[in-house]
């Protein structure tokens, strides 16, 4: 099971419904198993419904004019009237839906719509499944639940899934390896933890969830200018064609409340290395949380750094000033 | 009464009508996937009688199917006989002029079709065959129905163009919007009128039929709300 993250408009679904034979790509070649679906020299270009493959839509795509056990016939391929009506009634039983065989796809609740949807899909017997967006959808206290219930389903299918979303914590409790894609092409491909801990890029640090990104340029070896916070950074080796550094919010230590770098007040050098007081320019109020907006002291511009502070903490301490540290090993170098 | 004009209109009517039901959903589904020069270009042409005067029309088929004509006169020539002044002369033009009621409700309706659901059949080996006319037509069905009651109210009240190639003979090509005409202008005032209230009654009928129908599929999407809330 391959997960494919990206911002919306980049290309994900797109890629989808080329390996489908929804749409058609100007080039290239599609292979599935050792089927070729297409390729552009050769001029093969297979048509969708022989293909093969298993299209979970957003909104599910269920005939509305048909009752759910109609719209799972739909997907059996073979059989006479009677074994095709008996191979959907064992999957719509499989999929906890027995009782609702009668009941037009609009009387069912997001869940159950999305389970007849993919009883359609296994019914139908495909090499790969492709899974579009299948959470978006569904309410978010819904959506846990559903999620480990697919979990199961994916597992039991035992073949490729490829899996889009734009949710990066979806993608992350479902899958091993994703890949991030970003104006149509792979940016990066691998297991989760490497790609969650180490984008490379700047999309790819976007996608991730990093709130702090700057454009960035290499002063002297291991040292970095961070142009949208006019500060001068000390860092690891710097790839050659670094464009900018981040760092996640919860990776920026504040005086007074991290303990790793400030719990020496004697120890000289590790206060120096990348230490800032910095002015509050403004906080924002979460739910759980404050979102203050951090300005390095003596430097101008629209930018900020951004952290996050529990709501009691920021309570009892509500300060002009802060001091913050950004740990060398922590900042991200993104291309 | 001699009846003949109501079954005359009803007959050209119903069949014009089931001939453009047919004509104008494939026009209308293909037509949507030209490229758009090519479909602004088809569109205008096919749309075009619905703005012409009826008389326009009947003239330009007369022109083409007329017994001096190319076409005409070798229909004559191979099957003996001549198209104008024939009760089913009026279908031709009645199709004509009824086409683009049908054509335009129908891609309107066609444009509203959730694509997914095409897309999703196709990724399931349903055949184009089976998802035009078991989904898009089902889903599409409110327009689809509209436009056919627009098409077959038009038809009946077909005149100018059914005058010109149809012409009036009692018994032979009469409609009721002739007829009327035709005994109006003989000082049959009487008569006149009583085939005047009959088409008001039909046209009537037809358009509380679709109202009644229109207003069973909306309590039905009420009541599906319901039951799922």
């Amino acid at each position: 099971m391959l997960a494919i993250l990206g911002a919306s408009g980049c290309g994900k679904s797109m890629t989808l419904k080329c390996i489908a034979g929804i749409e058609t790509p100007d080039k290239g070649r599609i292979v599935l198993d050792d089927t070729v679906l297409f390729d552009s020299e050769k001029r093969i270009n297979l048509k969708p419904q022989k293909r093969m493959t298993g299209y979970l839509f957003q909104q599910y795509a269920l005939f509305p004019n048909m009752t759910v056990l109609q719209n799972v016939i739909c997907g059996v391929r073979e059989g006479t009237k009677a074994e095709k009506e008996q191979k959907a009634r064992k999957m719509l039983d499989r999929l906890h839906l027995s009782g609702y065989e009668s009941k037009k796809p609009k009387m069912l609740s997001g869940g159950q719509q999305q389970r007849c949807a993919l009883a359609r899909i296994l019914v139908n017997d495909p090499k790969v499944l492709l899974l579009d967006e299948p959470f978006s959808a569904l309410d978010s206290h819904l959506r846990f639940h559903t999620e480990r219930q697919v979990e199961n389903l994916i597992r039991d299918f035992g073949k490729t899934v490829l899996f889009v979303s734009h949710d990066r914590d979806e993608v992350f409790r479902l899958t091993n390896n994703i890949a991030i894609m970003e104006n149509g092409l792979f940016q990066t491909l691998g297991e989760k933890h490497e790609v969650f801990n180490e984008p490379t890029t700047i999309g790819g640090a976007i996608l991730t969830g990093c709130k702090n990104i700057s454009d960035a340029y290499e002063l002297s070896p291991g040292k970095v200018f961070a142009e949208d916070w006019g500060i001068e950074l000390s860092v690891g080796t710097i790839p050659e064609d670094m464009k900018g550094i981040g760092i996640r919010m919860h990776d920026v230590e504040i005086e007074g409340i991290s303990t790793t770098h400030f719990l020496n007040e004697g120890a000289e050098e590790q206060e120096t290395v990348n230490r800032f007081s910095c002015r509050v320019v403004g906080e924002i109020e979460n739910p759980f949380s404050y979102s203050i907006m951090l300005r390095p002291e003596g430097t101008e511009g629209e930018r900020y750094i951004l952290i996050d502070l529990g709501k009691n903490m920021w309570n009892s301490m509500r300060t002009d000033h802060l001091t913050i540290l950004l740990p060398k090993e922590k900042i991200l170098l993104l291309k | 009464m001699n009846l003949f004009p109501l079954i005359n209109s009803l007959r050209i009517a119903l069949i014009s009508t089931a001939v453009v039901f047919f004509l104008g959903l494939l026009f209308a589904y293909y037509i949507a996937k030209l490229p758009r020069v090519l479909k602004g270009i088809l569109d205008v042409i096919l749309t075009l009688p619905l703005v012409l005067p009826p008389t326009v029309v009947g003239y330009l088929v007369l022109r083409l199917v007329g017994p001096r004509r190319a076409l005409g006169k070798f229909f004559l020539s191979a099957f003996g006989f001549t198209i104008p002044m024939t009760w089913w002369s009026a279908i031709i033009v009645t199709v004509i002029v009824i086409f683009p009621l049908m054509y335009r409700t129908a891609r309107g309706a066609f444009e509203s079709f959730d694509e997914t659901l095409n897309q999703s059949g196709k990724t399931l080996g349903l055949s184009n065959t089976f998802i035009f006319w078991r989904i898009r037509i089902p889903y599409c069905r409110q327009g689809i129905l509209a436009g056919t009651v627009l098409a077959f109210a038009r038809a009946l009240g077909e005149y100018g163009a059914t005058s010109m190639i149809a012409g009036y003979i009692p018994g032979h090509t009469a409609t009721i919007s002739t007829t009327v005409y035709a005994l109006w202008k003989n000082n049959q005032d009487a008569e006149a009128f009583q085939w005047v209230l009959i088409n008001i009654a039909i046209s009537a009928i037809v358009l509380l039929a679709v109202n009644l129908i229109e207003k069973k599929e909306k309590e039905k999407a009420v009541g599906r709300n319901l039951s799922s809330g």
